[in-house]
């Protein structure tokens, strides 16, 4: 017996728009087992995973302070894979443009004045920018893999924030943590409504992200040449778009918007540099693109249902102690359920049994 | 194997009612079909006349919606193209199901099951592929190879499985007439042996000349039983198209139109970029305005490496071995050469012409943005949806290019309805020089007329027309001068009152007309 995957001639338009739905139940599905197995009960854990933290007001605060930079670097990378170039790196991106954005906050204490916040963005982005254009030059100049090329640099950016923290730019009156000044108040992104949490102004610089991006992709002459690389480049090339020129243009575009979210969430949350800045949301932001079927504005509901596992798994470890990789759990199942679903809308599955198909054959000549 | 014996006097295949439905349309409706032991058998149609969704269910790789297949007197479901193998149905498609990345041999070796050693397997593919007059390097990777020479592998791979009845789509739209000539003896000699043959083919002489019975079919349904050689081939093409398939006409060149050269290429030469490419050795070639010049040969004689060469998807080392309207173009770009006037059709539709999952509209955007930047996009490079579809409407209109809803993706489109459209796009802005390769591969009567007419009378207005095709009727019906590529290099252009059959025919094999004989084949 084998199973196989047989290409569907036509594929259902309704089930391509709903399959983020059916990926979300299916793993609510699973995570009820999971919770079961876990010994708990899985209605009360599934309350406090996915309700609770929207209960008050703060605690939508929260939600946007963690989807903000799912949503930049999702967005960015949706231009990526979207032109058929697989950035994987975009957490090292978020650290080198967390590390270029703090060089005028750590080395320039005392310049404060209305530029800084605006420079210290900008300064995020080209240093995200950069980052990602190197494994984008060793694509289109040795034709190097840029899964792997992309992935590997995200290890060099954690070693070098990791080195820069305990070394060159560590506090001298830090009693030796590895940890930089904290950032004068001129150079910490504001929250938006002060009075009720901490939500900052990068949750608006992922939602115009995200209409920008949206608008470039689907009206503009830049957005069709990137989707013409990805689907069909001989088609490209015969149109006369370089694929060079778009392998770099959405490394550089993906890259930017990752160091802008480094940068971004350092400002405003965490104030100085450490050895981790980031709970993974580099990776994260790959199922968000893919859960929001690679189209910006799905990116937004998807990096606001993502950011959601992450407090879910906080919430989970401190009221019933169910430790908070739970949420890497949750996002595994989610990544797999919207593969497998889109998968299936284009192949269905048969199972062959080899008796049966002699049995067939037989019948056929007799 | 008694059964068989059984059934010797009834019909090898018959089908009854054979029904299939994509939705709302029925692709094939209620067709009925019968072939005898040692019968070529036709299947006539237009593009979407369902042909191809027929022998899909043949094949095994469509499920009928309804309807009987019987097979050497026994009812039989067919699953899947293996089982079709196994009972003796064997297939070479229009569109070629190849592996790129494999040799021929390992291709072959994948569709037999019997684990032979694939040296063993090269060994006796390439001895059928030399008997049968199709000869075919084994160990060369497809991805190097032209369409002509793919079409080889599948025929080869074919009669490798010794089949009772192999279904042959569109054979000939590639080969030379002195290859087709040797495909009808390969026929012919099937024939003599007993085997039976569906042969689907636009071309209608062809089909007179060897067929030993007919099916037609129109949207779905069968029109007619017949016997091609009680018929005209004006009175097939009527059963296919349902009214007159109008000739194409060609008027004299107009002698008052200034007949300067507007494509003029000198000493091109190009190094082979592949081990299997071949390389273009100092072709010079020149169309002037109000001319159609046709380029004769063999696939896989540098034809696509030229057109490469001349639309500037690949560049010339030197600026003045293309020269587009006057002007030197070897360093620039597709998109600049189109600025100078210039326009493209490559040979291969749905991946290179069009892409395949974008709608028409955009891929009317593909080829034109650079051209037509000021229509067409707005500020800051924005796309004006709106005038691109209702300038895609006009090439729709004008083209007659038939398609189900509106704006649907290419790759939803028949083979000669995006041809159409595809050729359709570069005329509506009427440029001063055209390039097309393989104009009408693949594309039924109707559309192809239309094509070839269509292209002339672009010239007679006043561009130059260089059409590279394989098709030699074509070329004849269309062309002022032919002339030939093989193994990389250009004959002189005959003008088309001295050119012959013969005389192209020999200079497509490598000897050159004078000498009459052919020159050494050189690897």
């Amino acid at each position: 017996m084998r199973i196989e995957l047989v290409k569907r001639p036509q594929h259902s338009i309704l089930f391509s728009a709903l399959s983020p739905v059916v990926a979300l139940i299916l793993t609510l599905l699973f995570g009820l087992v999971l919770f079961a197995l876990l010994g708990r009960n899985p209605v009360t854990a599934m309350y406090i995973y996915f309700v609770s933290p929207l209960t008050e007001v703060w605690q939508i605060h929260e939600l946007a302070v963690k989807a903000a930079p799912l949503i930049l670097i999702a967005v960015g990378l949706s231009v990526c894979y979207r032109s058929n170039n697989w950035n994987i790196g975009a957490e090292g991106q978020l650290v080198a443009g967390a590390l270029a954005g703090s060089i005028l906050p750590v080395m320039f204490p005392d310049f404060q004045n209305f530029m800084l916040l605006p420079l210290m963005m900008i300064m995020g982005m080209i240093g995200g920018a950069l980052y990602a254009g190197i494994p984008a030059i060793l694509k289109v100049r040795f034709n190097t893999n840029e899964i792997l090329s992309s992935l590997m640099l995200v290890y060099v950016a954690n070693l070098f924030l990791d080195w820069m923290v305990r070394g060159p730019w560590r506090d001298p009156n830090g009693h030796n943590f590895p940890q930089t000044i904290q950032f004068s108040d001129a150079a910490t992104l504001p929250a938006i409504f002060p009075a009720s949490g901490r939500a900052s102004w990068d949750f608006v610089f992922a939602l115009v992200a995200a209409l920008v991006i949206w608008f470039m992709m689907e009206k503009t002459l830049k957005g069709f040449e990137v989707r013409v690389m990805g689907q069909s480049p001989r088609a490209g090339r015969f149109a006369g778009f370089s694929s060079g020129r778009i392998v770099i243009f959405s490394f550089v575009v993906s890259g930017a918007l990752a160091g802008l979210a480094g940068i971004a969430t350092v400002s405003a949350n965490i104030n100085q540099l450490q050895p981790v800045i980031s709970p993974g949301y580099g990776f994260t932001a790959i199922i968000v693109a893919f859960l929001g079927r690679l189209n910006p504005l799905g990116i937004v509901v998807a990096g606001l249902v993502l950011a959601l596992s992450y407090l879910g798994g906080e919430a989970a470890q401190t009221a019933i102690g169910i430790s908070d990789k739970t949420a890497s759990v949750f996002q595994g199942m989610l990544l797999f359920f919207v593969l497998a679903s889109d998968t299936l809308i284009y192949y269905r599955i048969r199972i062959v049994r080899s008796r049966e198909r002699a049995g067939e054959v037989v019948h056929g000549h007799s | 194997m008694d059964a068989e014996r059984g059934n010797v006097g009834g019909p090898l295949l018959d089908v009854r009612g054979l029904t299939k439905i994509f939705g709302s349309l029925r692709a094939c409706d209620g067709v009925d079909l019968k072939i005898n032991r040692g019968e070529i058998h036709a299947l006539l149609g237009e593009n979407g006349a369902g042909k191809s969704t027929f022998v899909k269910m043949l094949f095994g790789s469509l499920e009928p919606y309804s309807g009987e297949i019987w097979w050497k007197g026994e009812k039989v479901r067919i699953a899947s193209p293996g089982e079709a193998r196994r009972l003796g149905i064997g297939m070479v498609f229009q569109h070629f199901s190849l592996f790129d990345a494999l040799t021929a041999a390992e291709n072959i070796a994948l569709s037999l099951d019997d684990g032979s050693p694939i040296g063993t397997i090269a060994a006796k593919a390439k001895a059928l592929s030399y008997s049968y007059g199709l000869p075919l390097d084994p160990y060369s990777l497809v991805g190097d190879l032209s369409v002509g020479e793919r079409q080889r592998i599948e025929i080869i791979r074919c009669l490798l499985q010794t089949p009772d009845l192999i279904i042959l789509d569109e054979p000939t739209s590639v080969l030379t007439p002195q290859e087709a000539d040797k495909l009808f003896e390969t026929l012919e000699r099937l024939r003599s042996e007993g085997k039976s043959i569906l042969y689907i083919s636009h071309r209608l002489e062809e089909v007179k000349r060897m067929c030993d019975g007919a099916t037609v079919l129109r949207h779905g349904k069968v029109v007619g039983h017949c016997d091609p050689r009680q018929e005209t081939a004006s009175s097939l093409a009527r059963m296919m198209v349902g009214s007159e398939v109008n000739a194409v006409t060609r008027p004299p060149v107009d002698a008052r139109v200034d007949h300067s050269p507007l494509l003029e290429i000198r000493a091109l030469s190009r190094k082979a970029a592949t081990p299997f490419a071949v390389p273009l050795r100092a072709i010079d070639l020149s169309v002037k305005a109000g001319e159609v010049v046709g380029i004769a040969g063999v696939a896989g004689n540098g034809q696509g490496e030229f057109f490469e060469a001349i639309s500037g998807e690949v560049r010339q080392e030197d600026a003045g071995s293309v020269r587009i309207s006057g002007k030197d173009a070897g360093h620039l770009s597709i998109s600049k050469r189109r600025l100078l006037g210039a326009a493209f059709v490559p040979e291969e539709r749905l991946g290179h012409g069009a892409a395949p999952l974008m709608p028409l509209s955009e891929n009317l955007l593909l080829s034109r943005f650079a051209t037509d930047g000021k229509a067409f996009l707005g500020p800051l490079g924005t796309i004006r949806t709106a005038t691109i579809e209702s300038a895609s409407e006009r090439i729709i209109k004008h083209m007659d290019v038939r398609m189900s809803g509106k704006d649907p993706e290419a790759a939803a489109l028949s083979g000669g309805n995006l041809q159409k459209f595809i050729v359709g796009r570069e005329l509506d802005r009427q440029p001063s020089v055209m390039v097309v390769n393989q104009p009408t591969w693949g594309v039924d009567a109707g559309a192809a007329a239309r094509i070839r007419q269509a292209l002339i009378e672009l010239a007679r207005a006043g561009s130059a027309v260089l059409v590279i095709s394989q098709d030699l009727d074509e070329l004849f019906e269309i062309s002022d001068f032919i002339a030939v590529m093989h193994n990389g290099t250009m004959s002189a252009p005959l003008p088309i009152a001295d050119a012959t059959f013969e005389k192209i025919g020999l200079l497509m094999g490598g000897a050159s007309p004078e000498e009459g004989h052919p020159v050494g084949e050189a690897a």
